[in-house]
């Protein structure tokens, strides 16, 4: 069976966001391919045909694309697929430690999964999340922050019981209460922007 | 009778300043800050009303009148941008959002996206009316899930509104926004590599001219912008072109979210006046380095590192003084370098990320950056290293230097070149000795 012929419904939400045209169906390949992915926790030759045939393409093609990305796998990945963040930032904080200690400890090699089926692990490139180093995150879930040896130690046995942890999500929060912005030292300064001028709305403005 | 022009008020350069309020993040970390109800009750969607009441033309004047200039790391002007756009060429146009966020050092745009993403909505409502284009799309890189899915609700909440879609606001005005989420490449940051990720195709960049404006997303004009670039509309629309302009240098002008990483006390992002000193930045916002430091990347990876000094402490942060010193203001992402670390090893990890990178269609970043650089310094920080490496690598640096078809390459040689130019007796020592100056040492702890 293939894999969207049950998804007719998500199959067309994914085309409307593109324009009615061949080079709008190409469009779509990324977001299926998400979809696939997501799913399965690869896209498989069969699942590149399939798509190839949606978006008007051949599966090389498809295969071509796949390959231009990181987060895209041709082969099947653990239950839990490890993305640890190797660029500098991270690395100042001790990311390649943190590789060293996964690939040891779940003695899984890239491009491998461990004989549970649990894990699989992959060294990816910055995160976006250098306020919070080393950040892993796991399958196309959110990101794990300040992954330290203690809390790496938690999660890691929270995976072997399939118990995923929820995601980090701290915000940097620079704004107190009162609206201003505050120093390292706790004090509040500046302004709010309950102190800024609003510009009047003109016509039809004050619906 | 003699005329004296008024003294205009002194340009606002420190986020200390009591006429300084921070806007972009004002309300990052609020509880449900992401919701439009939230949003609406704190003056949301106000100022597309007000981009609806004085038209098109008026708001890019606006945006060109403010100084605001692109803040995803270029730095060219917005409105001038903006007003590139055909008037009455009767084809669709497009407006895409830039938050694809992948230059090492930069996190500010994740915030903005999953803390406010009725900001940046409204934004490139405004931005769209401006342009006269029908449709736009966040591209978003495709880790951000957490984003992505927040961007999802408010662009649903936001249709339900009205404030989307046909007639928005009774303004006559159409306009639908997408989401199209990319799948792990930094050369999508570059704008006509972006264009093409959205087309489903690799994402090799594409000749320039045509230049976006002209033929861009489906060979129709489109202009792209930031993430924090179309926040900034927001606001200017909201509080005006002389509140924007009050704030910064004379060619800098307007706010920024600048980002801390390394070892400091507070890293995080923090939204200041352009002109603020990389001193206030590092020592009053983010409390200071925990140890020795030896270097600074001001911008982003790509940005030549500076030395750690009180010159480079002292300089404003806007994008004249930085140049000036010897770098770029970049993406804001400043990252501390330690004393205790190796440079040819943190230089290492940056070339890798290049060479990984390169998108392999021009042959200088990919032989040059993906091969050789990265081998030459995996030979030097692998204790390998032979007399006359670091002039071999210097010769390399000049033969891909200004040779490659996109920036990419020029953004390795950013680290490379200042990094030997700053700490040349740590490469002779692997180039002579193989020993490292500053051997590897624990990082990896809790905190």
């Amino acid at each position: 069976m293939t894999y969207f012929e049950t998804k007719q419904p998500l199959v067309a939400d994914i085309f409307s966001r593109y324009p009615d045209s061949p080079q709008g169906r190409r469009s779509a390949l990324m977001p299926l391919l998400r979809e696939v992915q997501d799913a399965e926790g690869f896209v498989s030759e069969s699942r590149m045909a399939e798509i190839a045939a949606l978006c008007g393409t051949t599966a090389t093609e498809v295969r071509s694309v796949m390959s231009f990305y990181s987060t895209y796998h041709t082969l099947p990945t653990g239950k839990y697929h490890l993305q640890v963040c190797s660029t500098l930032m991270c690395a100042l904080a001790g990311a390649d430690e943190l590789w060293d200690h996964l690939v040891e400890s779940l003695d899984v090699q890239p491009g491998e999964v461990s004989p549970d089926g649990r894990f699989s692990v992959q060294k990816v490139e910055c995160l976006g999340s250098c306020g919070t180093a080393p950040v892993m995150q796991i399958g196309d879930d959110g990101y794990y922050e300040n992954v330290g040896p203690g809390k790496c130690a938690q999660i890691l046995e929270s995976l072997r019981n399939d118990l995923q942890p929820l995601p980090d999500n701290p915000v940097p929060v620079t704004v107190g209460d009162d609206g201003r912005q505050v120093l390292a030292t706790g004090q509040a300064v500046g302004s709010s922007v309950t102190g800024l001028h609003r510009l009047p709305g003109h016509a039809g403005g004050d619906a | 009778m003699t005329a004296t022009a008024p003294t205009p008020p002194k340009p606002i350069t420190s986020a200390k300043d009591p006429r300084f309020a921070p806007t972009l993040y004002a309300h990052v970390g609020q509880a449900e800050s992401w919701t439009l109800a939230y949003y609406r009750q704190n003056g949301g969607y106000e100022p597309v009303r007000r981009a609806f009441a004085v038209g098109p033309d008026a708001v890019i004047d606006e945006v060109k009148k403010s100084g605001l200039r692109g803040r995803g790391g270029a730095g060219f002007a917005t409105g001038l941008k903006w007003s590139f756009m055909p008037l009455k060429d009767g084809k669709p146009h497009y407006v895409i959002c830039n938050a694809d966020e992948s230059e090492p050092g930069s996190f500010k745009d994740r915030y903005l996206l999953s803390e406010d993403p009725h900001q940046l909505i409204e934004g490139m409502i405004i931005a769209a009316y401006a342009m006269r284009a029908s449709v736009g799309y966040i591209y978003i890189r495709g880790e951000y899930v957490h984003a992505a899915e927040r961007i999802w609700a408010a662009i649903h909440e936001a249709r339900t509104a009205g404030l989307l879609g046909q007639n928005i606001l009774g303004s006559g005005f159409d306009f639908q926004l997408y989401v199209h989420r990319g799948a792990g490449a930094y050369i999508c940051g570059e704008e006509t590599a972006l264009m093409n990720s959205l087309e489903g195709l690799r994402a090799n960049p594409r000749l320039k001219p045509p230049f976006p404006a002209a033929a861009g997303l489906y060979g129709l004009p489109t202009t792209i912008n930031n993430v924090e670039t179309f926040c900034a509309a927001t606001q200017i629309l909201r509080y005006g072109a002389d509140w924007h302009a009050g704030m910064g240098t004379e060619k800098s002008r307007g706010m920024k979210l600048f980002q801390v990483s390394g070892p400091v006390a507070r890293p995080g992002v923090y939204e200041l006046p352009l002109g603020t000193t990389f001193r206030e930045l590092i020592y009053d916002w983010a409390g200071g380095p925990l140890e020795e430091m030896k270097a600074i990347i001001p911008g982003g990876s790509s940005c030549p590192m500076l030395p750690w000094t009180d010159a480079t402490l002292d300089t404003p942060m806007d994008y004249e003084s930085v140049a000036a010193a010897g770098s770029m203001l970049g993406t804001g992402g400043v990252t501390l370098i330690p004393q205790a670390d190796c440079i040819v090893n943190a230089t290492w990890n940056l070339v890798r990320f290049y060479g990984h990178e390169s998108c392999g269609k021009c042959t200088p970043c990919r032989e040059g950056i993906s091969s050789w650089m990265t081998r030459m310094y995996q030979k030097l920080a692998t204790g390998r290293g032979q007399p006359g490496d670091v002039q071999l690598i210097l010769d390399m640096s000049d033969n891909i230097g200004g040779r490659s078809f996109c920036a990419l390459a020029d953004a390795c040689l950013g680290p490379v070149l200042s990094s030997i130019k700053l700490f040349r007796e740590e490469y002779d020592a692997l180039a002579t000795t193989q020993q490292p100056l500053y051997p590897a040492r624990r990082r990896w702890r809790d905190r």
